[in-house]
C-alpha cells in the first residue's frame, strides 16, 4: 500500500510541477500533500483531470483547528482546510491540506470541480468560520439560527455560550448565558513514553515488505 | 393574464415523511418544484468537539447515536481509524465477529429504509413486514452486547466479547402461556449463532415476500421509476457513495475496491443498477440485503468451526481479563490506567472508510500523541446524499419529494452529527 502510494506521490508531483512544489507526505498507506491556498483550485482541477489521477470525487472537506495542538510536527498556521479526494476510476485517495491565515481564513472555493463540496464547505465555515470564496451559498448549515461564534474552534467553550429554555412570561422561547460549568473528568495527556515506537516500526517495514497491493 | 408567481412552502422539521428533523423549504411553480433547500441542525449535537474532551473509547458510544439505525458500522469505522494509528491488528474471530454484525446492521438498516419508504410512498404493509425481521436481528444485538440498538460493542483492537453460547429465552406471563412461549424459544435453544442461522435459511424466503408486494406492483413502480436520476458522473461529482452510486451503473464498493477485515475471503457480489433512478436504487437494496444474508452465512460457518481470541492482547490499548484484573498486579495496573487516562494515540493523522448500508462512511482523526482525539471528523454518506436534494427534485411534482427523501436513506443523526 505505501509502495503504491510512493508511486502516486511521485506521479502528483510530477503533474502539478508546472504549478507548484507540494510537499508530500505517506503516512499509514495514506499520501498527503500540502499545497498553497493561492493555487488550490488549479490543483485541484488538475487532480481531476489528470488522466492518471483521475480524482473524480471529494469524499469529504473539512477544517481543523490547530491552536492548542501539542504534538511535535509544524504546523504553518491555525487553521487548515482538508479534502480527501478519491477517485472512483483508478481506486486511490489522495488528502490535500492547505494552511489558512489565522485571522482572516479565507481560501478558494473548490464548488466549481466538484459540486458535492457544496455542504462540506458550508459545515467548515459553520463549525471553523473558514470563507471559502466563489462560493455559491456560503450559509450556516447545522447551527442555530441565527447562532453567534463558531463552535469547532479550541476557543469555543464545550458547553457553548447560550442557553435556551421557554420564558412562560414572555410566552416565547429565550436565550441567556449558560449556568453549567465545563466538567473535565479525565484530563488530556500526551505521555512521550515510546510503548508504541516499536509496533509502528514493525508495521511500517511490514507495510512497505509487502509490494504492490493486491 | 396576471402573472402567476412561485409560492414557497415550508415541508417539516415535523412531518412523519421528513425522516427525522429535516425542514425543507420548497419554491412550487404550480405542483412542480423550482427549488428545495433544506434546513438540517436540529438534531446536532456536536459529536464531533464531544470526542475532542473525551478519551477514545468513550467515544464509541457517540458512534452508535450517528447513524442510529445501523449502530455498529459506525462503531466499525472510529475503531479501525484508530487501530490504523495505532498500528495494531484484530485478531481474524474477531474480524469475522464484525463482518457478521457489519452485515446484519446493513439488513437492519435496508430492512428499515424499506419499511419507512414503502411507507411514504404508501404500501403500509411493507412496514409490518419489515419490522418482523428487524426483531430478530435486534435480538442478536441484544444477546451480544446487551442493547437492542446502541451497541458499543467494537472496541479499538477487536470486540468487546465472545458471541454467548446462548440464547436468552421468553418466559411465560399473564398475556402468553406456555405453550405460545414455547413456540417462540424454538429457535433460541443453541447458540447465538445457531439463530443467526436459522435466520439465514428464512431471510431469503422473506425478501421474496417483499418483492411480491412491491418488484412488479404498478403503483410502486408510478411512484419510483424515473423519479430523481442521477448518471454516474453526475453521482461521482455530488459525492455519493454507497448504493446511490451502484444505482447508476457504477460498481464501487468499498468492500472489493478496498477489502478491509475478512471481505477478501468471503464470497458476495455487488449489485449495480443501470437508470439511477428511485426503483433501481431500491432493485439494489433489495439485492444487497440477499448478498449480506450470504455473507453472514459464509461467517456463522467459519465462526462455528474457529474457537480463539476476539480481542487484541496487548492490554496498554485493550481492556485486561477480569480474572487479571483481580489477580494480577499487571493487570490491575492496566485496569486502572484504562479507566483513569486512557490510551495515547501516537501523533498523526488517519482516514478509515467502511462500506456503511447507507455509503462510505469515514472518520478522520489528528491526533497529536493525547489519550483524546484532537480532531474528529465524520464523513457521514446521507450527509452528501441530502446535499443533492435540490439537484434531484428539481422539475418534479411534490409529492415526488418524499419519493427522493426515501430513497435518499438519510437519517438527521448522522447528517446533523
Amino acid at each position: 500500500m505505501s509502495q503504491y502510494y510512493s508511486g502516486l506521490s511521485d506521479k502528483v508531483n510530477t503533474a502539478l510541477a508546472s504549478i507548484e512544489t507540494v510537499q508530500s507526505v505517506v503516512a499509514h498507506g495514506e499520501l498527503t500533500i500540502e499545497v498553497s491556498k493561492e493555487n488550490l483550485v488549479q490543483i485541484c482541477q488538475t487532480l481531476r483531470d489528470h488522466k492518471e489521477l483521475a480524482f473524480d470525487t471529494l469524499v469529504d472537506a473539512c477544517g481543523v483547528d490547530y491552536s492548542t495542538y501539542e504534538g511535535s510536527k509544524i504546523h504553518h498556521a491555525r487553521y487548515a482546510s482538508v479534502y480527501h479526494l478519491l477517485s472512483v476510476a483508478n481506486n486511490h485517495r489522495i488528502r490535500v491540506r492547505t494552511w489558512l491565515d489565522d485571522d482572516f481564513p479565507m481560501v478558494d472555493s473548490v464548488v466549481s470541480i466538484w459540486n458535492g463540496a457544496n455542504w462540506f464547505e458550508r459545515e467548515a465555515f459553520d463549525m471553523f468560520g473558514i470563507l471559502y470564496s466563489g462560493h455559491p451559498d456560503l450559509r450556516r448549515l447545522l447551527t442555530d439560527y441565527g447562532f453567534i461564534g463558531h463552535p469547532l474552534r479550541k476557543d469555543f467553550p464545550m458547553v457553548g455560550q447560550v442557553e435556551m429554555r421557554y420564558d412562560a412570561n414572555k410566552q416565547r422561547v429565550i436565550y441567556e448565558p449558560v449556568t453549567i460549568e465545563e466538567r473535565i473528568n479525565i484530563p488530556r495527556i500526551v505521555r512521550d513514553d515510546n510503548r508504541y515506537a516499536e509496533r509502528l516500526v514493525t508495521a511500517k517495514t511490514e507495510e512497505d515488505s509487502q509490494g504492490d497491493r493486491a | 393574464m396576471s402573472e402567476i408567481q412561485n409560492y414557497t412552502l415550508n415541508f417539516g422539521p415535523q412531518h412523519p415523511a421528513a425522516h427525522g428533523v429535516l425542514r425543507l423549504v420548497l419554491e412550487l411553480d404550480g405542483e412542480v418544484i423550482q427549488r428545495a433547500d433544506p434546513h438540517v441542525g436540529l438534531l446536532h449535537r456536536g459529536t464531533e468537539k464531544l470526542a475532542e474532551s473525551r478519551i477514545y473509547n468513550q467515544s464509541i458510544g457517540y458512534m452508535d447515536r450517528l447513524d442510529y439505525v445501523s449502530m455498529m458500522c459506525n462503531e466499525h469505522a472510529y475503531c479501525m481509524t484508530i487501530e490504523k494509528l495505532l498500528a495494531i491488528e484484530v485478531p481474524e474471530r474477531a474480524q469475522y465477529i464484525r463482518v457478521m454484525f457489519d452485515e446484519i446492521t446493513r439488513i437492519l438498516n435496508h430492512l428499515m429504509w424499506l419499511g419507512t419508504h414503502a411507507l411514504d410512498v404508501g404500501a403500509m404493509t411493507m412496514f409490518l413486514y419489515c419490522f418482523r425481521e428487524r426483531e430478530d436481528l435486534m435480538d442478536a444485538y441484544e444477546a451480544v452486547s446487551g442493547a437492542r440498538m446502541h451497541a458499543s460493542y467494537y472496541r479499538p483492537g477487536g470486540v468487546y466479547r465472545d458471541l454467548p453460547d446462548s440464547m436468552p429465552q421468553y418466559e411465560a406471563s399473564q398475556w402468553h402461556t406456555q405453550e405460545e412461549v414455547d413456540e417462540q424459544n424454538k429457535n433460541r435453544q443453541g447458540s447465538l449463532l445457531d439463530f443467526l442461522k436459522d435466520f439465514t435459511e428464512r431471510f431469503n424466503g422473506y425478501v421474496d415476500e417483499y418483492e411480491t408486494l412491491l418488484t412488479d406492483n404498478r403503483i410502486w413502480k408510478q411512484r419510483t421509476v424515473d423519479i430523481g436520476c442521477v448518471t454516474a458522473d453526475e453521482a461521482k461529482d455530488l459525492s455519493f457513495t454507497g448504493p446511490m452510486i451502484r444505482a447508476s451503473g457504477v460498481a464501487w464498493d468499498l468492500r472489493k475496491m478496498e477489502p478491509y477485515e475478512v471481505y477478501d475471503q468471503l464470497e458476495f457480489d455487488i449489485p449495480v443498477g443501470t437508470n439511477g433512478d428511485s426503483y433501481d436504487r431500491y432493485v439494489v437494496r433489495i439485492e444487497e440485503m440477499r448478498q449480506s444474508n450470504h455473507i453472514i452465512s459464509q461467517c456463522i460457518d467459519w465462526l462455528q468451526k474457529n474457537p480463539g481470541a476476539v480481542m487484541h492482547d496487548d492490554h496498554k490499548i485493550t481492556m485486561p481479563h477480569r480474572v487479571d484484573m483481580k489477580q494480577d498486579m499487571e493487570g490491575l495496573i492496566h485496569h486502572f490506567k484504562h479507566f483513569t487516562e486512557g490510551y495515547g494515540v501516537p501523533e498523526g493523522e488517519a482516514y478509515c472508510a467502511v462500506e456503511h448500508p447507507k455509503g462510505e462512511f469515514g472518520t478522520y482523526i489528528v491526533s497529536d500523541g493525547a489519550n483524546k482525539p484532537y480532531r474528529l471528523k465524520i464523513r457521514a454518506p446521507g450527509f452528501a446524499h441530502l446535499a443533492a436534494i435540490n439537484f434531484l427534485t428539481e422539475g418534479h411534482m411534490l409529492a415526488d419529494v418524499v419519493t427522493v427523501i426515501g430513497t435518499l436513506d438519510i437519517v438527521f443523526g448522522e447528517i446533523d452529527r
